[in-house]
C-alpha cells in the first residue's frame, strides 16, 4: 500500500496528462464549486477548475520541493557529520555546538529565517526546508560514522596503507549510510509537510500554481459551503506523508538487519 | 552549575548566528523600506537612519548583544514601534494558547499511551499538516456541528479549536516515547517481582511502570517546547490571533528582521532553559541518578 502511494504520486508528477484530463490552470466558469462526483472527483474550485486535475499537477511542485529539501539536507549533513565524526575532537566539538544550536531553534522559525533572507518563493522555500533539517542529518551521520571509525576493517584498511579520505569514503561512508538514508525517507514525508506549510502560509509558488499547502489555503475562503477545497487536497498529503513514514520504517530494518 | 553555563553559551551563538544570517541580507529591510525615490532621501540620510537603526558592522552586532541583554530588543522596522513593546502585546495571547495546548497534549498523550487501542494514532497525528488540522476543526466544530461559534463567542469558546489544533501535533511524539517506556518498564524484572508478590495490575502499572516511563517522556516534552512556538505560527495564522506567531508571520512578510531576531532568540531562550529545567528535575525524580 505504501509503495502504490508513494509510486502514484510520482506518475503524477512525472506524466500528470495520463491521470485527469482537465486543466489544472484554466476553469469553467459554469462548472464552479461542484461537489465530488464521478465527472469530477474531488469537484471543482471558485472558478471551475477540476480540483483532482489541480492536485495531480500539483504533485510536481510539492514533491520537487520536498526532493530539493531532503537533498541539501542529506548533503550537507552526511558532510557534517563524516567531517565531525573523523577528523578528530576539535572539528567534532565545533561542529555538534553548532548543532546544538541549529537544533534550538525549531524548524519552521529556522525556515522562516532563511526565507526573510531569500525572499519567497518555491525554490527558496525548499531551500529553507532543507537547512532546517542540515542538524538532524548531521547528527544522526555523525553517530554512525563514530561507531563505524573505530571497527576492525576501518583499521585494516588504514593500516594496510590507504589514503585517510579513500578509506572514508570507501568503508566508512557506505556503512554509515544505512540509518540516514532511513532518516531521509523519514525526513521527505516531513518536508512536504514543511513545503506545504509554507506554501500555506504564502512564502512559496504563486497562484495559480496548483501547489498543494497553497491549494488548502485557496479553500479556506470556502469552509463553510465547500469542504472538499480543502479537506481531500490535505487527505492526499496526509497519504503521501503516511507512507513515506512507513517506507522509513521498512528502510531502517533492513538496514538494522544488514 | 556547568550546564547552565553549557545553556547560556548556546544562547549566545544562537543569537550571533541569527544575528549574522539576518543580516547578510544584501539588500536589508531598511533599505526596502526607505530607498524608495519617492522619498528622495539622500545617501547621507540613508546612513544615518541605518546607524539609527544600528544595523552596521561589528559594532552594531555589540550594541544589539547589549540591548538583548538589557531586554532591549530595538525597533521594529515595519511599524517604527519598539519590538519589544510589539512582543508585549502578543505575548499573552501566545503564553495562554501554548500553556493551554502544552496541557492537553500532556492528557492526550497519557491517554493514548495507556489505552492499547490507541497506539496507532501518533504515527497518523505526525502525518498531518497542522495547518489542515485546524480548518478541519473549524470545519466539523464550528460549521457542521455549530457546536463553536465562527466569529464572537466567549474568550474561552475561541480557545478551544486552536489549542486542540496545537496540541496534537505536540502530543504524538510524548506518547510514542510514553509508550515505548511503559512496554519496556513491564518487562523489566522487578515488575514480575512485584506481581509474584501479590501486587495489582493497577498497583504495578500506575506504582512501578508508570513512574519508570515518565522520565524520557519528560525529556521528549522538554524537546516539544519549540514546536510549541511553531505550532502556534501556524494555528495563529489559521484561526487568526494576534500572538507571537502572527507576529512573526508578518515579519517574515514585510522583512522585518529586529522581530524575527527578537523572537528566534526569545523561542530559543525559552527551549534552552526548558530543557536545563527538565535536566535538573532528572536527579530529583530518579533517586538513582543522585551522586
Amino acid at each position: 500500500m505504501k509503495w502504490i502511494v508513494v509510486a502514484l504520486v510520482l506518475l503524477w508528477a512525472a506524466v500528470p496528462a495520463l491521470f485527469t484530463g482537465y486543466d489544472p490552470i484554466a476553469g469553467v466558469p459554469a462548472d464552479k464549486l461542484l461537489p465530488p462526483s464521478t465527472e469530477h472527483l474531488f469537484g471543482t474550485d471558485a472558478v471551475g477548475r477540476d480540483l483532482f486535475a489541480r492536485v495531480v499537477h500539483g504533485a510536481v511542485h510539492s514533491l520537487s520541493g520536498a526532493f530539493v529539501a531532503v537533498g541539501v539536507g542529506l548533503l550537507l549533513g552526511t558532510l557534517l557529520g563524516l567531517l565531525a565524526g573523523s577528523l578528530g575532537a576539535l572539528v567534532d566539538t565545533v561542529v555538534m555546538r553548532v548543532v546544538d544550536v541549529l537544533l534550538s531553534v525549531p524548524g519552521l522559525l529556522l525556515a522562516l529565517t532563511v526565507i526573510i533572507l531569500l525572499g519567497p518563493g518555491t525554490v527558496n522555500v525548499a531551500l529553507a526546508v532543507g537547512i532546517g533539517s542540515v542538524a538532524t542529518f548531521t547528527r544522526l551521520a555523525r553517530s554512525e560514522v563514530v561507531k563505524v571509525r573505530r571497527s576492525d576493517y576501518v583499521e585494516a584498511a588504514l593500516g594496510s596503507g590507504g589514503g585517510f579520505a579513500g578509506v572514508l569514503w570507501r568503508h566508512v561512508l557506505p556503512n554509515s549510510l544505512g540509518p540516514v538514508i532511513a532518516l531521509a525517507a523519514l525526513q521527505f514525508g516531513a518536508a512536504i509537510l514543511a513545503v506545504s506549510t509554507l506554501g500555506f502560509l504564502g512564502y512559496g509558488a504563486e497562484p495559480p500554481t496548483p501547489e498543494w499547502g497553497l491549494l488548502i489555503a485557496e479553500g479556506r475562503n470556502y469552509l463553510a459551503t465547500a469542504w472538499w477545497l480543502t479537506t481531500l487536497p490535505g487527505a492526499v498529503v496526509v497519504a503521501v506523508v503516511l507512507a513515506a513514514g512507513r517506507i522509513s520504517r521498512r528502510i531502517d530494518e533492513l538496514a538494522r538487519r544488514a | 552549575m556547568r550546564r547552565a553555563g553549557q545553556a547560556l553559551l548556546v544562547l549566545w551563538a544562537a543569537f550571533t548566528a541569527s544575528y549574522v544570517l539576518l543580516h547578510l541580507l544584501p539588500g536589508d529591510a531598511i533599505l526596502i523600506k526607505f530607498q524608495n525615490p519617492e522619498l528622495g532621501l539622500s545617501p547621507e540620510q540613508l546612513a544615518r537612519i541605518r546607524q539609527a537603526y544600528g544595523s552596521d558592522g561589528p559594532a552594531a552586532y555589540l550594541h544589539t548583544l547589549l540591548g538583548f541583554l538589557r531586554g532591549d530588543f530595538g525597533y521594529s522596522i515595519d511599524t517604527g514601534t519598539p519590538v519589544v513593546e510589539r512582543l508585549a502585546e502578543a505575548l499573552p495571547e501566545t503564553a495562554k494558547l501554548a500553556g493551554l495546548g502544552f496541557a492537553v497534549a500532556i492528557v492526550l498523550a497519557v491517554g493514548i499511551a495507556f489505552t492499547p487501542w490507541l497506539r496507532e494514532l501518533p504515527s497518523l497525528f505526525v502525518a498531518i499538516p497542522v495547518f489542515w488540522v485546524g480548518i478541519l476543526l473549524i470545519q466539523l466544530f464550528s460549521f457542521r456541528l455549530k457546536l463553536v461559534p465562527v466569529i464572537g463567542g466567549s474568550e474561552w469558546q475561541q480557545l478551544i479549536l486552536p489549542v486542540l489544533t496545537l496540541a496534537i501535533p505536540i502530543c504524538a511524539p510524548i506518547a510514542q516515547v510514553l509508550a515505548r517506556g511503559i512496554d519496556h518498564a513491564a518487562t523489566q524484572p522487578f515488575v514480575q517481582v512485584v506481581a509474584a508478590k501479590g501486587a495489582s495490575r493497577r498497583w504495578i502499572l500506575w506504582r512501578h511502570v508508570a513512574r519508570n516511563a515518565m522520565l524520557p517522556a519528560l525529556t521528549m516534552a522538554g524537546l516539544t517546547f519549540g514546536e510549541l512556538i511553531a505550532g502556534s505560527v501556524v494555528t495563529e495564522t489559521v484561526f487568526g490571533r494576534n500572538g507571537v506567531g502572527r507576529l512573526t508571520e508578518q515579519a517574515v512578510s514585510s522583512q522585518d528582521t529586529p522581530v524575527l531576531l527578537a523572537v528566534v532568540v526569545l523561542t530559543a531562550a525559552v527551549f534552552v532553559l526548558v530543557n536545563l529545567i527538565v535536566d535538573l528535575l532528572f536527579p530529583i525524580l530518579d533517586p538513582r541518578l543522585r551522586s
